[in-house]
This record gives structure tokens, sequence and C-alpha cells, in this order.
């Protein structure tokens, strides 16, 4: 089962856009363990869905579900600020405890 | 660079913005295919220059996107639907697009790291390419210096769009706010990496009135007029712009005569006014400006020429019960078809509409004759500077049409002086005609003189003349008095006049 669903909207190959995809996977895998899915979009080949969200800027991160939805911008370089605008510092804390 | 001196070899293309006096401005239009930088403060009507840029585009057949950062897309549809353009139907026929770069409601999104505006940029040429666009607005970017913390990433991202911008051979506007009306080009420097091109729009108070101004500033590798040029927004119009230094003298000159509506004064101006000439006619108060207007019309339509009134000191009413004093009927004339009087209050508009709306009316009445009584009603909606354009750009404005003018103009004191619309008008006008009082044995007489009439002899005399139920009577020139024009006539004996004329033998 997929709790969490989110967009990174990415602009091509650019080292930025390498950079926000590999710490997005690394941010799940160590806190979501399986609950995800990312779907990539690249507006370079697909600028209307850019458009319909009116992305300004790339790399930028959406969380479609749970909501809220949420936006992030930046290339995800910092882990707790991704953490903090995904809403993920609950589940981080649960976690702890949970073992 | 070989491509780079390919590429300044060329000459520079301009492309026909059809914005009211902009293409005369910049000799041609926009530099084709490059950016423009329209910077303005508040107020300045920034988003309307760029809005009309691609509406004009679009009524001539070129596709245009705007891409906003401020106003959101519905706020901009509303706001320019007073100007008459029905950006909702143009989008519709896939003629404007919007590239939506507002402020999104809620919270501003978190920043973790670093980024660009690739998104924005993918988005603009997703626009441009999807509607073939030719033109783009972009309103205003200084707004996303506020949106984004990263100002350096912004800066040089606005560098790559605007050279990916030129790459696709759109012509851009993209507008700036300014902070003060003569400081810095623009609010983060934003001249220094997107433009070649700078037009700077003015919105500044003087004399507790605004007035709108429009400068290019910088036009990189092509000509342009130079200075300040007034502006006016007009409502299912939007900006158009009085160009007026920029007029030529061109205008023919012809030697045909129109008679003054009085035969004395055509005697003394050598046989009537010049077809094609601009004649001032000053005076205090009650000398008879009014009634030499009213004459001028009415010999106008005596001889079958469409004549235009443009008062703004008395009424409809009062202008035809005057008349009538004098015997002209402008009510039948009217009637008839061949005079159009037009009142209005000088304080209703500013002077730059007024001049709009004057010029408007003379080409749809398309009149023989035109006289504006007076001029100085309306020297007091406007500062000096104001003033002297609007009195260039009529004057030349009734030249061009090959139409005759006359104009009045009240002179502060009752005896001699003159007055500011003078001072101004003086040089451009082809003749002038002085209505003076004359103060003599305690008596108020009236004297009229022809102070200059371009290409003609004119009578020197400073004469008597009476006013009657028919109207304007000139008589025997003042012989016997000196100092009429300085404003303190002096007394000669009679003896002393005989004793004068006696000298150069002189018949009267």
């Amino acid at each position: 089962m997929t709790k969490y669903l989110l967009r990174l909207y990415i602009t091509g190959n650019s080292i930025r856009s390498q950079r926000a995809i590999a710490n997005l996977f690394r941010i799940c895998r160590e806190e979501l363990s399986d609950q995800y899915k990312v779907e990539i979009i690249d507006v370079l080949e697909q600028p209307h869905l850019a458009e319909a969200e009116k992305i300004l800027v790339t790399p930028t991160l959406i969380k479609q579900l749970p909501p809220p939805l949420q936006r992030l911008i930046g290339d995800l370089s910092n882990k707790d600020k991704v953490l903090l605008g995904l809403d993920m510092i609950l589940k981080d804390k649960k976690k702890i405890k949970e073992p | 660079m070989n491509q780079y001196q390919d590429y300044e070899l060329e000459c520079i293309e301009k492309l026909e913005t059809w914005i009211p006096g902009f293409d005369f401005l910049s000799e041609g239009g926009l530099p084709k295919g490059r950016a423009t930088l329209v910077a303005g403060t508040a107020g300045s009507s920034k988003t309307v220059f760029a809005c009309q840029f691609l509406t004009e585009g679009i009524k001539r057949g070129e596709n245009g996107v705007f891409v906003t950062f401020e106003e959101p897309p519905k706020a901009i549809r509303r706001n320019m639907g007073g100007f008459g353009w029905n950006i909702k139907k143009w989008e519709e026929e896939r003629k404007w697009a919007f590239v939506d770069a507002s402020p999104q409601p809620g919270d501003q999104p978190m920043v973790s790291g670093d980024y660009d505006l690739g998104a924005l940029i993918a988005r603009i040429e997703f626009a441009i390419r999807k509607y073939k666009a030719k033109r783009v607005s972009m309103d205003s970017l200084g707004a996303i210096f506020s949106h984004l913390e990263d100002s350096a990433q912004v800066r040089s991202d606005l560098f790559r769009l605007a050279s990916a911008l030129r790459e696709m051979e759109v012509t851009t506007i993209m507008t700036a706010e300014r902070t003060q009306e003569y400081g810095d080009i623009s609010r983060y420097g934003v001249e220094e990496f997107v433009a070649d091109n700078v037009v700077i729009l003015r919105n500044v108070l003087s004399d507790e009135k605004r007035r709108r101004t429009i400068e290019i500033l910088k036009y990189r590798g092509t000509d342009h007029q130079k200075g300040e040029y007034p502006f006016t927004i007009i409502p299912k119009k939007g900006v158009v712009i009085i160009p007026l230094s920029a007029i030529e003298l061109e205008q023919k000159s012809s030697n045909i005569r129109i008679t003054s509506g009085s035969n004395e004064l055509d005697r003394m101006c050598g046989g009537g006014f010049f077809r094609d000439s601009i004649i001032l006619v000053s005076g205090a108060t009650g000398t008879g400006k009014t009634l030499m207007v009213t004459e001028f019309m009415a010999g106008g339509v005596e001889n079958g020429e469409r004549c235009l009134i443009f008062a703004f000191e008395e009424s409809r009413e009062q202008l035809f019960r005057n008349a009538i004093g004098w015997g002209v009927d402008f009510k039948q004339m009217e009637k008839d078809g061949k005079l159009k009087v037009v009142c209005r209050y000088p304080e209703t508009t500013g002077l730059e509409n007024h001049l709009i709306n004057m010029k408007e009316m003379i080409e749809e009445f398309k009149p023989n004759r035109v006289a504006v009584d007076s001029l100085s009603a309306l020297e007091r909606v406007s500062n000096l500077k104001g003033f002297r354009e609007f009195i260039i750009g009529l004057t030349s404005f009734i030249k061009q049409q090959e139409i005759g003018g006359l104009f009045t103009s009240t002179t502060p004191t009752l005896l001699g002086g003159s007055s500011i619309t003078e001072a101004h008008i003086s040089t451009i006008t082809d003749s002038i005609i002085l209505l003076r009082y004359v103060e003599m044995y305690g008596e108020m007489r009236r004297g009229i003189t022809v102070l200059k009439m371009r290409g003609s002899m004119h009578d020197k005399d400073i004469r008597e003349f009476s006013i009657d139920a028919k109207g304007m009577h000139i008589a025997k020139p003042f012989r016997n008095v000196t100092g009429i024009l300085a404003g303190n006539p002096m007394y000669n004996a009679q003896n002393e006049v005989e004793r004068l004329s006696g000298l150069f033998d002189q018949e009267i």
C-alpha cells in the first residue's frame, strides 16, 4: 500500500535535477520504507503539466497525498527541511518510539 | 566571435507596436526579436502598456503571451475590460495565452537547497510555441524577486530567459518597478541583465496634478526620439502618446486667403487671413475676442465652409445668445450642419485628454475653420510645460489638416500687457491680432492692431473699433495717442499731431 504520493518536477538532465532525484529517493527509503510512490515530471518534456500546477521553479516537490497538499522547492539537500515540509516529523518520532 | 559580429552587423529591424504615438517615438517600433524593459513607478501604467502591446498585435494577427508575476490573470482580464480588450475571447480564439506566475494563495513553499526558474522558462517557451506567439509581455519582473529569496539565482535565470526569448525571435516587453521618478532605472537593477532597450514611464506630480510621460532611455544600436513625451490613458483606447517636439515643420502653406468675417479687418490684413494659418487674438476681458470668433465663424459659414468652435469659457446658451446680439444665428448654422459648437469646462479632464478629444473632434467633423475660445482658460488646468506642449500639439495638428485656426487669449491686465499664452504661442502663430482698451478723456475705447502677419503686408495702425448689433466696426487709427500697447496711453495735443503729420507728408 502506498501512503505517500509525491511528485517531483525537474528540468531535464541537469545536475540539480539529478541531485534532487537522488536526495528524494534516499529520504523516502530512509523515512517512508515502502509506503510511497514518486512521480517524476520533466517540465521540458511535459510543460503543460507544469503549467497546470503553476510550477515556477525546479526542482519542485509536491506532496499530493496524504493531504494537505504541500510544496517544497530546491534540490532537497536539506533533509530536515524536507521532512518538515512534508509533515513527516511526526512519523519520524513515532518510528523512534516503536522499537 | 564570428557569430556575434554577424549579429551586430545586421541592421536592427523594428516591430511596429501600433501603440498610438510609440512607433513615432521609437522611429519604427520595438527592436524585433529583442527584449525591452519598461520601467516605471507604481501607477505609471506599466501593465496597461504591456497588455496593449499584445492587444495591438492580436488585432493585426500576431499572437501574444502574457506572463504575469503580480496580478492573477483573472484580475487582468477584468482590469483591461475597460479599454475594450476582451482578453477572454482572445484566449478562447487561441490568440492570447497567460502564463500565470502570480503568487498562489497559501503558504510560501518551503525551501530546501538550490533551485532555478527552469520550470518557468519551459512554460514560457511552451506557450510561445503552442500559440506561435510573436509578442511576449512580462509583468513585472520585480515581483519574482519578492517571491524567491535567492536573487543571484533569479538574476542568472532571467538572463537565461532573455537569451532564450531572443533565440525564439519573439519581441518582448518586460516591466519593472522603480522607486523614484528620477533615480535608479529599476529596483533590483533588472535592466543590467535583461534588456538592450529601456523605456521609462513616469507619473510625476507637479502643481498638484499628475502628468504622465514616456521616455526612451536606451535603444541599443538604433535611433529613437529623445526626451520625455506626455501620454495619457484613455478609456477604450489605452495608452496614447502625444509626440510633440517631434512634430516637423512640414505643413503646406497656401496663398489662398480666407475672410476674417469682417471686411475692414480683411483690409487690415492685406486681403484676409491665409487659409492654413493660426491666428492669435489677444485682448483683455471684454475687448471683443469672442466677437471675433463669432465673425470668423460666420464668415466661414457664409462661404460654405465648415466651422468648429471649442468654447472653454462660455456655455452654448451664452454663446448663442451673444452671437444673436451681433446678428449671427449659430443655431441655424448648426442645423444646416455647417457649424459645430463644443463647450467644455476646462477642469473636466487633463490637458492631454482635451488635446486628444479635440483632435478626434476635428478628424470627425472635418472643419475648414477651427476656433478656440479661449486658450487662457485651459492654462489653469495644467502646469506651464504641459500647457506649452498642448499648444504645440494643437497648432501643429491644425496646420497639418490644412485648416485655419483662430485662438483667443486673455491678457491679465486691462491696459496693455501680455499673457503666458502669448509668450508660448507667439512664435507658433502666423498672425497676431491685438485688441486693447484705450482710455481717453474718461472713456474706454477699443483699439485693434495687426501685430504680425506672416507672408503678407498688413496695416500697422492701431485703429479704433466699436461694437454694435451688427458686429465689429473698425474705424480710423488713433493718431493723437501713443503708448497704447505699453498700457499707458499719452495724448498729444492736436497741433503736435499735425506737425508730425506734416513732417512725413502722409495721408490719413
